[in-house]
């Protein structure tokens, strides 16, 4: 008989690479890149080197002097941010942070360990700004920056959502989405930004909004949900626009108006501010909540920033009430007061209906609308009827931004545990501060970069999936816009039969309302418990 | 296939499973699968626990004869992921196929001393070949998954933005009349 092959001698049919990470090249895999930024979207801002490029293109037509410019633009960040510094210095390669990024867990590909992508950065580093690199170059760990190294970069710069899980369980602190934060500075200098980036920004400079809704079309679509909540409960919201002298500028991320399921949750702020009879306007022109500024850098995040207290000191207004957003409360939480303050010009936030005074807003003169929401019903100044949601089995997704970025852990929680009978939690590795991302944040969000969407997502949705087989969870909340334009696709890939809903969508299913005709279904026209043959009762016959 | 020689191979049953795993890990590179391998919580390392755990239900129903309906769903947990990886088509399915190999790893001694039949390892191997082919059906179907949400999100972006911009006017749903001689 002949002999046999073990399965070990086989050939496999798939390669690793043999080479040293260093040296193994980066390969543009479908799904997993996101499009140049346009030339008209970088020259509105004033961006350098607009053109059209694509980055599987050999030529990148960067300026002849990219390397300069780019060795420039660390030296000066190195003088500038202290942080940036040390981060480069302090990384003992401990390997601790190695196994806590989404995409590497996803993906399994090694420079998604945040070790390694911030090595990425750190080599280059190395080799020009230690004594040792300059001597020993790549003993020492340094590397010459080269054009593979910048593609490189570039396309692990933008596979990081600057999530920040893994500044968690770094010994050191290093936050890994600063250094992220820094590369993608640098890859600007020379135009290179993806355009789901690049886009958003012209957009939210030119127009106030990521879409670039205009203000007559952003008026008409909340005015579409007013009639659309009349024909739910009967009752009419009167949302007033750019209303100078109203109490409170209230500011979301443009997603809530276009995009569902962010819509619904739009409907519940209007339903809400309508109910308790809050003194507030809609801005056509700070239209936006969400800043992608702060994907881009620094410059451009204060820039877009500033149109928030630019329109609440035009309107007169007291404070600000911001709305269910992400990396938004990053930026007021963390920059805002910094760079566009101090807002002397507002009041120190104080709920007109319980008294509370948001010391924690003392500053930024900006209140997260779960912190409003949960003081409200805290006082009991709302009547809700939580068995409105009993068709919902509930978990709560942390949002990388509030949860890490400002702390905001509870709030969220004790809402939804007000207004829905079913609530269970995921898993205690993968909530609150050790959240998983949703795959999409920092301007990743675009379809074209599905695949590595899924691959980041995973780690969520492993938790979704658990709790859903184990208490029958069906509905995902968040308390970010980008997550209901992200998760939504991940539960389709990975947990069918979940779907996703920000928190005041499902206070507005529990919102008793003065006025209102009896509820049969919630806001999606969704049959209420009890309800369920009133919709196709007509049908019975058939 | 003889009941002693199932009876055998479901007494091997951790051993293949250990071989066929470590085969699987060998697709990724080497940092990764020592942590697919050691770290042992379920949420913190969700790919190689899910792998491992699929592969183990995909092998027990192949060795319990048992049909698709129950190795598909295991299948599918596996092959999600390696859809969504870097990985060919091929490279993502491939696996299935190894398996053919390590049983016969597991069988050699009996192969080569003539107590297992040309006809019965051919059994076994067919077997293999079928979950192979439902391996790619469930790839495909996942890929177009990725498509649809692709196609889906584009379309709740832009139309519905236009729509209640009040930019397009969808004609209303009308009943077609049966009997449309009555008006």
């Amino acid at each position: 008989m002949a002999k046999i092959p073990k399965a070990s001698e086989l050939p496999l049919g798939h390669s690793i690479p043999q080479t040293p990470w260093m040296e193994t090249p980066v390969e543009f895999r479908p799904g997993t890149w996101c499009y140049g930024g346009k030339p008209k979207n970088l020259e509105v801002v004033g961006l350098p080197n607009p053109r059209e490029w694509s980055p599987t293109d050999e030529d990148w037509k960067l300026p002849d002097n990219w390397k300069e410019i780019v060795m420039d633009g660390l030296r000066e960040r190195l003088e500038r941010f202290r942080t940036l510094k040390v981060f480069m210095d302090i990384c003992v390669r401990c390997g601790a942070c190695a196994d806590k990024c989404h995409f590497y867990i996803g993906s399994g590909d090694p420079k998604n360990m945040p070790v390694l992508r911030a090595e990425l950065l750190r080599s280059v580093y190395r080799k020009d700004f230690t004594t040792a690199g300059r001597i020993f170059g790549k003993i020492a760990g340094g590397r010459e920056m080269t054009l593979q190294v910048l593609k490189e970069w570039w396309y692990y710069f933008f596979q990081c959502t600057e999530c920040r899980r893994c500044s968690v369980f770094c010994p050191y602190g290093i936050d890994t989405a600063e250094i992220t934060i820094i590369g993608r500075e640098l890859l600007n200098l020379l135009g290179l930004n993806i355009d789901w980036i690049a886009g958003p920004v012209a957009n939210c400079y030119q127009t106030g909004n990521h879409l670039g809704i205009q203000p007559h079309a952003y008026k008409d679509m909340i005015e579409f949900f007013v009639d659309e909540i009349e024909a739910v409960n009967g009752v009419r919201v009167e949302p007033t626009f750019n209303r100078k002298g109203a109490e409170v500028l209230f500011i979301t991320p443009s997603g809530d108006v276009f995009a569902d399921p962010g819509t619904y949750t739009l409907m519940g702020y209007l339903m809400l501010f309508h109910e308790i009879g809050l003194d507030y306007t809609w801005s056509t022109y700070a239209s936006e909540g969400g800043n992608f500024g702060f994907f881009t850098s620094h410059e451009m995040m204060k820039r877009l920033n500033a149109k928030m207290y630019a329109e609440a000191k035009r309107l007169g207004v007291k404070w600000i009430l911001g709305g269910e957003c992400g990396h938004m409360w990053r930026v007021i939480n963390q920059y805002m007061d910094t760079m566009n303050g101090p807002a002397d010009f507002l009041e120190v936030p104080k709920s007109p209906f319980t008294g509370t005074v948001f010391e924690n807003a003392r500053s930024t003169k900006m209140v997260h609308i779960t912190e409003f929401t949960a003081d409200l019903i805290r006082n009991g100044k709302l009547k809700l009827d939580p068995s409105r949601n009993d068709h919902h089995r509930v978990t709560f997704h942390d949002s990388c931004n509030p949860a890490r970025g400002m702390g905001l852990l509870e709030e969220p929680r004790y809402i939804i545990k007000n207004v829905c009978n079913n609530f269970f939690e995921m898993p205690p590795n993968t909530i609150r501060e050790q959240t998983f991302c949703c795959g999409g944040g920092a301007g990743l969000n675009t379809d074209e970069y599905m695949e590595m969407r899924m691959r980041g997502g995973l780690p969520r949705a492993n938790a979704v999936k658990y709790v859903h087989e184990k208490h029958g969870v069906n509905m995902l909340a968040c308390i970010c816009a980008i997550d209901r334009a992200v998760l939504p696709p991940l539960m389709n890939y990975w947990v069918p039969g979940v779907n996703v809903t920000g928190v005041h969508e499902l206070v507005a299913n529990a919102l008793i309302m003065e006025g209102e005709t009896e509820r049969t279904t919630d806001l999606r026209g969704e049959p209420l418990l009890g309800f369920e043959e009133t919709e196709d009762g007509d049908d019975e016959d058939i | 296939m003889t009941m002693d020689l199932k009876e055998r191979m479901l007494k091997s049953k951790g051993v293949i499973l250990r071989s066929w795993y470590e085969h699987l890990l060998s697709t990724y590179p080497p940092e990764t699968a020592r942590f697919m391998k050691r770290e042992p919580n379920q949420f913190a390392n969700p790919v190689g626990h899910t792998i491992r755990r699929g592969m183990e239900a995909v092998l027990e129903g192949f060795l319990q004869g048992s049909g698709e309906d129950s190795i598909s769903a295991p299948l599918d947990s596996i092959i999600r992921i390696r859809a969504v990886q870097s990985f060919t088509p091929s490279q993502a399915i491939a696996f299935v196929l190894h398996l053919k190999w390590i049983l016969r790893d597991s069988l050699r001694e009996d192969i080569m001393e003539n107590r297992v039949s040309t006809a019965e390892l051919e059994t076994w191997d067919s077997r293999v070949d079928r979950i192979a082919l439902l391996a790619f059906d469930i790839y495909m179907k996942c890929r177009e998954t990725i498509y649809e949400n692709r196609v889906n999100e584009v379309k709740n972006q832009s139309f519905r933005l236009l729509k209640r911009a009040n930019l397009v006017v969808e004609l209303p749903d009308t009943k077609i009349d049966p009997d449309p001689g009555n008006t």
